[in-house]
């Protein structure tokens, strides 16, 4: 780690007018502090907003508003989120372990970066998200963990977090705040895929500071949700995939499909095919597993991650068959 | 503004890029917080801050101005100076070689004080549930964080489980 300096900011305002251009909001920090440790990332300054107040509050609209530092524990615990969003719950309680869900943010967490071990190995590896132009070990290298959706040949990295699989599905918005004002942006369209780009991860501008997440009011495919994450142990690890579902049903057909997978790509992915397809089809698990290769036809397996596209077909159709009731 | 460990007022380091756990073992030479992988993936480091467990290897000492810290070795014991906790491990061989001891301890105080809270977990079933039932499955889920390279979960979880019967948990 490079000396910098820390500034601990007294509200909103303050941590804005003292990051400077090189300054780096500080969270939680289990993923910066590691990073900056390692020299995968530098900074100048760390302007620490994890004590700004964390409220979690309802909306105006009926939705539930959940300011940037609330942390992961807060919101999973919360009992509007148990029971209306019940998928965001236990997507977060599917996440890391206890002592980094107590110090890890909302804000930090949608910001957290690629747990791909060849972005991290400074000395040892090349990476075109470390060091754009470099090349990528990945690509033929240890991808077991990596995307087969949305990738390049520039990157083949995965996004993280379970939490926002889970609000991807839920179709969150990311409430920003930076030199232009304020602005919001869909979670869905927060994070970018690599491209020739691979070092821009998302569409956040220098300067910029997620201030809250907002999600819409509850709904039938909200609060009959579901998170399921496999992994290669079955507590504190990384996804090797997970999904998000939710499903309501009218007159015996599929009204609503909600459906975000994990683990995929360089994003949460959102399985609108699959959504769609599944409109007024009864549910059963030849629908499910149909509709979600609608999706997964654009998949473009790695030499070590095939066995992802059985994976994530099996785990939707288990998700959406419980949510169905109809356990077969 | 100061740090309070285990009590007792200390300044924060000079240089910012000092974590809380190289604060705790090499400026005030608390070495009962282990430090394992450094990198938030073993919990060995794990200490109560303001009553919640957290890592020390990933949190500044910075952050900690003006907060609660507690190690080990400011856990409040009986007539023979350990904690309950800490007699249970002796009894179950909760332990092998030790080192990853300390921060299970802290861990496992902590996860009591969130299963009084009602909070739930990834394998709790029902999360509307006003009340939670501390099963073997909810304490080793609960637990995760914290990995023994000896293999003594068992005699650790069997350790928890005498702590939450004693307490009423």
């Amino acid at each position: 780690m490079t000396p910098l300096t820390y500034i601990r900011a007294s509200d909103r305002a303050d941590a804005l007018a003292r990051a400077g251009s090189d300054g780096r909001f500080l969270g939680g920090g289990t993923n910066l502090v590691d990073l900056l440790r390692q020299n995968v990332e530098r900074a100048s300054a760390l302007v620490d907003i994890s004590s700004l107040d964390g409220a979690i509050r309802e909306s105006e609209s009926g939705g539930l508003f959940i300011d940037a530092s609330v942390k992961n524990t807060a919101l999973a615990a919360h009992p509007l989120v148990r029971s209306r969003y019940p998928v965001l719950a236990r997507a977060l309680l599917a996440g890391a372990s206890a002592q980094i869900r107590n110090m890890a943010t909302v804000g930090g967490n949608i910001l957290q970066r690629t747990r791909c071990m060849y972005f991290y190995d400074v000395d040892g590896a090349r990476c075109n998200k470390r060091q754009p132009g470099a090349g990528c070990d990945a690509l033929y290298g240890f991808n077991r963990y990596h995307a087969i959706l949305g990738a390049s040949d520039q990157c083949v990295a995965t996004h993280p977090s379970d939490m926002c699989v889970a609000l991807a599905m839920l179709d969150a918005v990311i409430h920003l705040s930076g030199a232009a004002g304020e602005r919001q942006v869909p979670l869905t369209d927060f994070h970018v895929l690599p491209g020739d780009t691979p070092q821009i991860e998302t569409v956040l501008k220098s300067g910029d500071l997620i201030t809250a997440v907002e999600l819409p009011p509850p709904s039938d495919a909200t609060v009959n949700s579901e998170y399921r994450k496999v992994r290669d142990r079955s507590s504190y690890a990384f996804a090797l995939i997970s999904v998000a579902g939710g499903l309501a049903l009218a007159d015996g057909q599929v009204a609503q499909a909600r459906i975000a997978l994990g683990g995929v790509a360089a994003k949460p992915w959102r399985a609108r095919r699959a959504e769609q397809a599944l409109v007024g089809r009864a549910p059963t698990p030849d629908a499910f597993l149909a509709a979600i290769r609608e999706d997964l036809i654009d998949a473009r397996p790695l030499s070590g991650n095939s066995f992802k596209i059985g994976l994530v077909e099996r785990t939707m159709v288990a998700v959406l068959t419980a949510l169905a009731g109809t356990n077969a | 503004m100061t740090i309070c460990v285990n009590g007792t007022e200390v300044s924060p380091p000079a240089d910012a890029r000092v974590s809380l756990l190289d604060l705790l073992r090499e400026h005030l030479h608390l070495t009962g917080t282990k430090k394992g992988c450094d990198q938030g993936a073993c919990g060995a480091c794990t200490v109560l801050m303001d009553g919640d467990r957290v890592l020390s290897c990933l949190t500044l000492a910075a952050q900690a101005e003006g907060r609660d810290v507690r190690t080990v070795e400011g856990l409040p014991g009986g007539s023979d100076d350990l904690h309950p906790l800490q007699r249970a491990f002796v009894e179950h061989d909760g332990l092998q070689c030790g080192y990853c001891t300390p921060g299970q301890i802290c861990s496992a105080i902590a996860m009591a004080e969130e299963l009084r809270r009602g909070d739930p977990s990834y394998v709790t079933h029902d999360l509307t549930a006003g009340t939670l039932v501390a099963t073997r499955a909810e304490i080793r889920e609960r637990m995760s964080g914290n990995l023994c390279r000896c293999g003594a979960h068992n005699g650790i979880i069997d350790a928890i489980e005498t702590m939450l019967a004693e307490t009423g948990a």
